[in-house]
Parts: structure tokens; C-alpha cells; sequence
């Protein structure tokens, strides 16, 4: 009797150690790495600087990324369609110029501020929609690669957007238009998140509920499969584009009240930032896979560094190298989180 | 041949994967000179105990004996330099580099760490010389076809050393005249005192080329037999069962036509004035070599591929045009033939490709998508698949060969089809899997709908089918049914295509 109970407790012991590393493996594989970065990042800024976690911090930080985080959205869109936009940046650019350009046309023209605004916008949404569609065209229907296509019309609307201002920022916007899409808020929370809010749960349900939304991933994940089934992948490719057109738009024009002023030379960084964030993510880039929160959490990982290392006081050179970093860091995390996930399936946790 | 050494001898070889024991003491022994067969269902360990040979995977207790010596294989580099090379199912070429890099690929010949081009396409020239390919050297691999790509595979594989060559299924994916060229390299190899280790679930490879097969089940060692065994008994050996029991009872057909075409040709010329028809309730067969026109027919039918002439009826109604959407809402189906390529999305959960072609009838106003019904329909069906496991909610990717071919067939079963077109709906099965889908299918049939079967494999065709139509160039040299329907009249029609004309 002695003896088995000798025997049993190392083991008993060592059964418990494992347990709390198997526990731990099991949330890792469950959530991914995004929510512990974000958690590292959180604690790791709050100590780095006693402002870092403020609700004024914190809200300030988000309301600045909101529209990257709609811009993410919509490189998430092409993504999962198993596509990919270069030409966000300049879709940006294009879109804050237009709207910029119709609203304070419009009040010279002696229209009232809401008149303006209400043009501005659609104006705008029309831009993104348009250029939406002028990827669509190239990639869906034309079968350009979706990596040179979009190269190509980022240059395009780039050129455009700096010949209708030549290159001159456009001032002159009603004082209600930032005054709403940039700093208004709603039950103490700012309108750009709301709007980025609704944004990511519109996407999310049309991804998860409607056929269009099934198709884009089927495309992403194997374009002849869904041909097999009778689905057009040229066609599925473009509503990627042009809905990731209008939803760039919307971001340009949250970026654009929070400037003030319609800008040419804004979103040069988008491109690489928004497929960073998609990635860091969880977002496939062979297409397919990936999920709206997922996404968001991603871009609010890299403007939680952003903001912390402003902060902190790190000078910006390091934001950009901490950036690469996290990056990388990321897409690691998640392939060991791919071979944890298959050790437990296994059984061997 | 009994008195000399073994050229790979292996000794109570275990593997045990989390929760499953793949390989439990398993003996094999390979004779310099011979083919020996590895033989079982898929899941029966064969994977792992090459993957051992090969120095891809360790076991966990066992030994290994290289011509006598005891050896320990760490890794491929190793085993390579032993003498020992495996060609995989899944190649590991690069696409673009040309055949001479892709044949000398870890060996370059170099001078001060310079790759001398010249002497790679002299290495690359030499040594498929020597096993009499005859491929351009500087092409790029990915233009080359599936059976010239398994060449340079080869002749990578291949060393002037070389004592055991493992073989993974290698004739998958070659047409005949391609298999043949494997055939006789593998006897040359053979001649020259070359072990081969051949996995393949094919009868007619065995009596072809073995001399000697080992039977795996379930992770054991069953046997090894000569290779003239017959096929009712390597069945037997490998399942447990009888030749009887893989092919189900198909009950007849009616007489109502469901499917008929009438001269059709394909835009791309592959199928040319074809004439044919499928009747309710009936198993039709198209046979033929790779590249005869019978896998472009059916899907031609599916509206996958254009038509240039000839028209298609659906009960007596005109479809000629139909796009798949349209085909697929008459419900007429295609299941294609390569799983991985244009079956199934393998990054998502199961559930999506099972209900792919008929997420449209899951929709409110086919718009949204009821997930609860298509969560429980498509998850009935996996059961009644006897999918393991049967969760819709794995993705893809996770199952085995055997499993997703299951489920591909799941789309037939989700919905009544009228005409169900299944392209080589067995290959890379094993027989477990084989006999569930051939019940399926006679259920299919039995429940009034028409199916076709495009097959490679004889005995698939000869057993199942009601009728068959052989193909051969783009056309139907014959049409069989009944007492006709034997091997040497569908291996007949299916090669001489210019007598057949004469005939008719």
C-alpha cells in the first residue's frame, strides 16, 4: 500500500504541471496570439507610461484608428477572396480630395453646410465606389494579377488625386463636417469608432450570413471548387473590390474630417499597414480564411503601439522598426498556434 | 535469391501517434532486385513505414538493417546517402527551375561554391540518360506533364548508388503509355539489383510487377505473399472481406430516359460528336484512356465545359447551353475528379464544401443563409457517409483521401440529384472507403436518379455499371451493355480506336 502511494504522488505531481502549461495551450490555440500581444502590449505601455491606460488615452488612441481600421476592413475583404489591394493609399487620397473638393465647391456655391456634406459624401462614396470597381474590372473580368493591378491604379489615383488639387491641400470644408465624423460623440464614445463599429458588424453578418458573403470565402479558399459549384469567381472577385472600394471610402472620409482638409499625399502607408494589421490578424494571404474581429483586433493592436510608443516617448524611427517586429512576431505566433491546435487534436496535451 | 542479404531489413518497427498506434511491430524485408508491394487501406501504416525507410520519420522502437548493417536513419540526406531514395506522392520539385536544377537539387556540382551550369546539365543529362528519359533539359518543370514531372522526380530520387527505391503510388496520375514507361524503368531498376518498395492499391500493378507483396492492417504486419496471389485474396488479406462484398447489388434500371445527349462537341475539340444517354435508376460507365474525351463528356453534361455542337435533354427538355448554376439547379451534378484541386475548400470547415453547389437552396430568398439546416443536413449526411470523424465543422484539409472523397459524394446526397456525374470517384481510395461509396451510389441509382461513372479503374466499370460507353480520342468507339461488357472488349475499344472505325 506504502509503496503505490509513494509511487503515485511524483505522478500525481507531474500530472498537475501539466495541466496548467496543456490549460494554457488550449487558450492559446483557442484565441490565437492576437489577444495576448494585445494583452503584453497593454501592460507592457501602462508601465512605460502612467497616461497609457486612460479611458481619454485609450478613446483618443482608438478614434485615430478608426478609419485605419475601416481600411483594414476592406484589405480584409480582398483577402478573403483570396485577391489583394495595393491601391487603398491612393483610393484614400482620391476619395478625401474629391469629397474635399465637392464640399467646399458647394458652400462657395452658397449651399448650406448640410447640403454640402450630404453631397461631399456620397461624392466621396461614389470615388471609392468607382475605383472599387475599376480594380474589379481589371481583376475580375480582365484576370489581371490582383498584385499588379492594383500597383497599377495606385499609381493611378494617386496621379489623379494630385492633379485635381495639384497637390495643394483643399481647405474650406463645413466646420459640421469634422465637427460630426471627427470629434462628435455618442454615450461618451466617439462617432469614428461607432462608425467603424458598425462598419465591422455589417461585414461580419454579410460575411457570415448571406451567399455573397460564403462565396467570397469559397473563392478565396479554391476559386475551381466554386466554379464547380456554380459560382463565378470573376465575379465574386469583383464584389470583393468594389465593396472594399466604398468601404476604403468611408475611412478616407472619416481621415478627412479628422484633417480637416481634403489631402493628396495621405495613405502612402495604408497598403502595407492594412495587410500588416490583416495578418497580424489571422488573415490568410493565400485567401479563404480569416474573421472580421480578428481583423479589427489587428489594427487596434498597431495603434495601441502606435499610440503607446507616443506615449512613451520612443522616438518615431523605433515605431516603425517595433511595427516590423510585431509583424513578424505575429505571423510566428500564429503558425505554433497551428501546431499547438494539432497537438490537441492529437491528444498529445 | 533466399540465401543472400537483404538489401533493407526491418524488425519490430512501432509508431505511436498521440492516441493511435500507426505501426505496431511491424517486419519488413526488401531482396536486392526485387519489387516488393506494400499493400493495404489507406490508414494500415503503409505512409509511415516509408516515411521510416526514407529517413523522413523516426520510429519508436525497431530496427533497420542496410544490407546487413544496423543502421539508424535521421533524416532523408542520410538515408540518400545510403543508398536509400523515396518518390512521394506529393512531389518536391521546383516549378520553375528546369529539369537539369530540379534533377541535381542538393548536389550541384561546384567549384568554390560557383554552380557551374554546365556541369549541372552534364549531371542532369547523365543520369537521365541513364535511366532513358528523354526530357528537355532546360525546360521548366511546371511545363512539363504529371508523368514527365514523376521522371524528374525519379531521376532525383535516382543515384549511381542507389540500392532501395521507394515508389508512393506512382502511377496515380499517368495515363497508360506513361504507367508502361514506369513499368519497365522500375524492371531495369530491378536487373540492376535495385530494391523497390511499391505502394499502390492497383490489382493490375501487383500481378504486373511484384514479386513479393506485404500486407498491412490496422498498423500490423498480416503477411507477405508472392506476388502472384490473386486479387480475391490480397483483398481478403488486406480487409477481412470478400471480393463479393466491395461491389453492392445494383438493382436494375428503368426505362425512362433522364440524360441524353446527341452529338456533342466540346469547344476545345477533346469530345467530338458523341451521342449517349442515361435512364433513370441507371449506373452508366465512360471508359477510356486519360485524354480520350470521357471525363470532358461528363462534364460537358455538368456545363462545365463549352459546347461548340450537339444538344443535351433533361427528361425530354432542352439544356443545351446550361451553365453549372443552371445545371446544378436542374440538379444535375458533377463531382470532380481531383479532390484537392476542384473538390473541396480546404481551409474551411467541411461543412462549406459538402453544401458548396447547394448553398443557394439554403438561403432565404437565396440570399441568406439558414446555417441551422445546413449545419444539421450536412452533418446527417457525413454520418450516414460514416465519415470519422463526422464533424462538419473540421476543416477540410484535416481528413484523409478516403474521407473527403466521402464527402464529396455527401453533395449527391444533400440534395436528390436527377443526374449524378461522378469522375473517377475512387481514385486514391481504399477498399473501406470504396465499398461505402459504391453503396452510395447504388443507393443514388436505386432512388431514381441517373449516374455516370467516368473510371480508370476496369473493374469499377465492369462491376457497377448497367451500360458503358467507351471513349477513345475524343470519340464513343463503343457501346456495351450486359454480357458485352467484359475486359478485353473495354480494353480493346479504348486502344484501337482506328479498327474499332473500320469495324463501324
Amino acid at each position: 500500500m506504502t509503496d503505490v502511494v509513494v509511487e503515485t504522488k511524483p505522478a500525481a505531481a507531474r500530472k498537475r504541471r501539466v495541466n496548467v502549461t496543456g490549460a494554457a495551450a488550449r487558450v492559446f490555440a483557442r484565441v490565437g496570439a492576437l489577444p495576448i500581444l494585445l494583452a503584453i502590449a497593454v501592460v507592457v505601455f501602462a508601465m512605460l507610461s502612467p497616461n497609457f491606460l486612460t479611458v481619454d488615452n485609450l478613446q483618443s488612441a482608438l478614434r485615430q484608428n478608426a478609419y485605419i481600421a475601416i481600411i483594414v476592413l476592406a484589405q480584409f475583404v480582398v483577402l478573403v477572396a483570396g485577391g489583394f489591394d495595393l491601391s487603398v493609399g491612393s483610393i484614400t487620397a482620391l476619395v478625401s480630395v474629391a469629397s474635399a473638393t465637392a464640399m467646399s465647391d458647394r458652400l462657395a456655391a452658397g449651399s448650406s453646410p448640410a447640403e454640402a456634406i450630404v453631397i461631399g459624401l456620397l461624392i466621396g462614396l461614389l470615388v471609392g465606389l468607382g475605383a472599387g470597381a475599376v480594380n474589379a474590372v481589371g481583376i475580375g473580368m480582365l484576370k489581371i494579377n490582383p498584385f499588379i493591378m492594383t500597383l497599377a491604379t495606385a499609381s493611378i489615383f494617386a496621379g489623379l488625386a494630385l492633379k485635381v488639387t495639384a497637390g495643394v491641400p483643399v481647405s474650406g470644408l463645413p466646420a459640421d463636417f469634422s465637427d460630426v465624423f471627427g470629434y462628435s460623440s455618442w454615450w461618451g464614445v466617439s462617432t469614428p469608432i461607432w462608425i467603424a463599429i458598425a462598419a465591422a458588424v455589417v461585414l461580419w453578418a454579410l460575411l457570415r450570413w448571406t451567399r455573397p458573403g460564403r462565396n467570397l470565402y469559397a473563392v478565396g479558399s479554391n476559386p475551381n471548387a466554386a466554379r464547380l459549384s456554380g459560382i463565378s469567381p470573376g465575379r465574386t472577385m469583383a464584389l470583393a473590390y468594389m465593396t472594399s472600394g466604398v468601404l476604403v471610402a468611408v475611412g478616407a472620409l472619416l481621415l478627412t474630417a479628422r484633417l480637416q482638409t481634403g489631402e493628396s499625399n495621405i495613405g502612402a502607408d495604408l497598403p502595407l499597414l492594412s495587410i500588416a494589421a490583416a495578418v497580424i490578424g489571422g488573415v490568410s494571404l493565400r485567401g479563404g480564411s480569416g474573421n472580421v474581429l480578428n481583423a479589427v483586433l489587428g489594427a487596434v493592436l498597431l495603434g495601441l503601439v502606435t499610440n503607446g510608443m507616443n506615449l512613451a516617448r520612443i522616438e518615431s524611427y523605433y515605431e516603425m522598426i517595433v511595427l516590423g517586429v510585431v509583424l513578424a512576431v505575429a505571423v510566428l505566433a500564429d503558425r505554433l498556434r497551428g501546431r499547438v491546435a494539432a497537438a490537441i487534436n492529437a491528444g498529445r496535451v | 535469391m533466399t540465401h543472400q542479404i537483404p538489401a533493407l531489413e526491418m524488425t519490430g518497427i512501432s509508431k505511436r501517434f498521440p492516441g493511435v498506434v500507426a505501426l505496431d511491430a511491424v517486419d519488413f524485408q526488401l531482396l536486392q532486385g526485387e519489387t516488393h508491394v506494400l499493400f493495404g487501406e489507406n490508414g494500415a501504416g503503409k505512409s509511415t513505414l516509408i516515411s521510416i525507410m526514407a529517413g523522413a520519420a523516426s520510429s519508436d522502437s525497431g530496427t533497420v538493417r542496410l544490407a546487413g548493417r544496423e543502421t539508424s536513419l535521421r533524416n532523408v540526406a542520410d538515408a540518400r546517402r545510403l543508398g536509400v531514395s523515396a518518390v512521394f506522392q506529393e512531389f518536391s520539385l521546383a516549378p520553375t527551375l528546369s529539369v537539369a536544377e530540379n534533377v541535381v537539387m542538393g548536389e550541384q556540382p561546384s567549384r568554390a561554391g560557383v554552380v557551374s551550369h554546365r556541369a549541372v546539365r552534364e549531371l542532369a543529362h547523365r543520369r537521365l540518360g541513364e535511366l532513358g528519359f528523354e526530357i528537355p533539359l532546360d525546360a521548366p518543370v511546371e511545363t512539363l506533364t504529371r508523368a514527365e514531372q514523376q521522371m524528374v522526380e525519379i531521376a532525383k530520387a535516382f543515384r549511381s548508388d542507389l540500392k532501395v527505391l521507394i515508389l508512393d503510388e506512382p502511377t496515380a496520375s499517368l495515363n497508360d503509355t506513361e504507367c508502361e514507361r514506369l513499368y519497365e524503368l522500375v524492371g531495369d531498376l530491378n536487373r540492376r539489383g535495385v530494391g523497390v518498395v511499391y505502394v499502390t492499391h492497383r490489382m493490375g500493378e501487383i500481378r504486373r510487377l511484384a514479386d513479393r507483396v506485404t500486407v498491412l492492417r490496422d498498423g500490423r504486419y498480416v503477411t507477405t505473399v508472392p506476388g502472384t496471389t490473386s486479387s480475391e485474396e490480397l483483398i481478403r488479406l488486406m480487409t477481412g472481406r470478400v471480393m463479393d462484398q466491395i461491389y453492392p447489388t445494383i438493382p436494375p434500371p428503368t426505362s425512362t430516359v433522364a440524360l441524353s445527349a446527341v452529338g456533342l462537341t466540346t469547344r476545345d475539340q477533346a469530345v467530338s460528336d458523341a451521342s449517349f444517354e442515361v435512364r433513370k435508376g441507371e449506373i452508366v460507365g465512360f471508359a477510356g484512356l486519360m485524354g480520350s474525351g470521357k471525363s470532358h463528356a461528363a462534364r460537358a453534361c455538368a456545363g462545365v465545359e463549352r459546347l461548340a455542337a450537339g444538344h443535351l435533354e433533361l427528361h425530354g427538355r432542352r439544356v443545351t447551353g446550361a451553365s453549372v448554376a443552371q445545371s446544378l439547379r436542374n440538379r444535375v451534378v458533377y463531382l470532380p475528379p481531383d479532390r484537392k484541386s476542384e473538390g473541396l475548400l480546404l481551409n474551411r470547415p467541411l461543412r462549406e464544401s459538402v453544401s458548396l453547389p447547394w448553398l443557394g437552396r439554403y438561403s432565404w430568398a437565396r440570399t441568406l443563409v439558414r446555417r441551422r439546416s445546413e449545419q444539421r443536413d450536412v452533418a446527417d449526411v457525413l454520418r450516414m457517409m460514416k465519415l470519422s470523424p463526422p464533424d462538419p465543422d473540421r476543416n477540410a484539409e484535416a481528413y484523409s483521401g478516403g474521407n473527403q472523397q466521402k464527402a464529396l459524394l455527401g453533395r449527391a446526397l444533400l440534395r436528390e440529384c436527377e443526374v449524378l456525374l461522378l469522375d473517377e470517384p475512387t481514385v486514391g481510395v481504399d477498399v473501406g472507403a470504396r465499398v461505402s461509396i459504391y453503396q452510395r451510389v447504388a443507393d443514388i441509382a436505386e432512388g431514381g436518379a441517373g449516374v455516370v461513372i467516368v473510371s480508370s479503374d476496369l473493374p469499377e466499370v465492369l462491376h457497377l455499371c448497367h451500360r458503358v460507353y467507351v471513349f477513345c480520342q475524343g470519340r464513343i468507339t463503343a457501346h456495351l451493355q450486359g454480357d458485352e461488357i467484359n475486359e478485353e472488349r473495354v480494353l480493346q475499344h479504348m486502344m484501337h480506336w482506328d479498327e474499332t472505325e473500320a469495324v463501324g
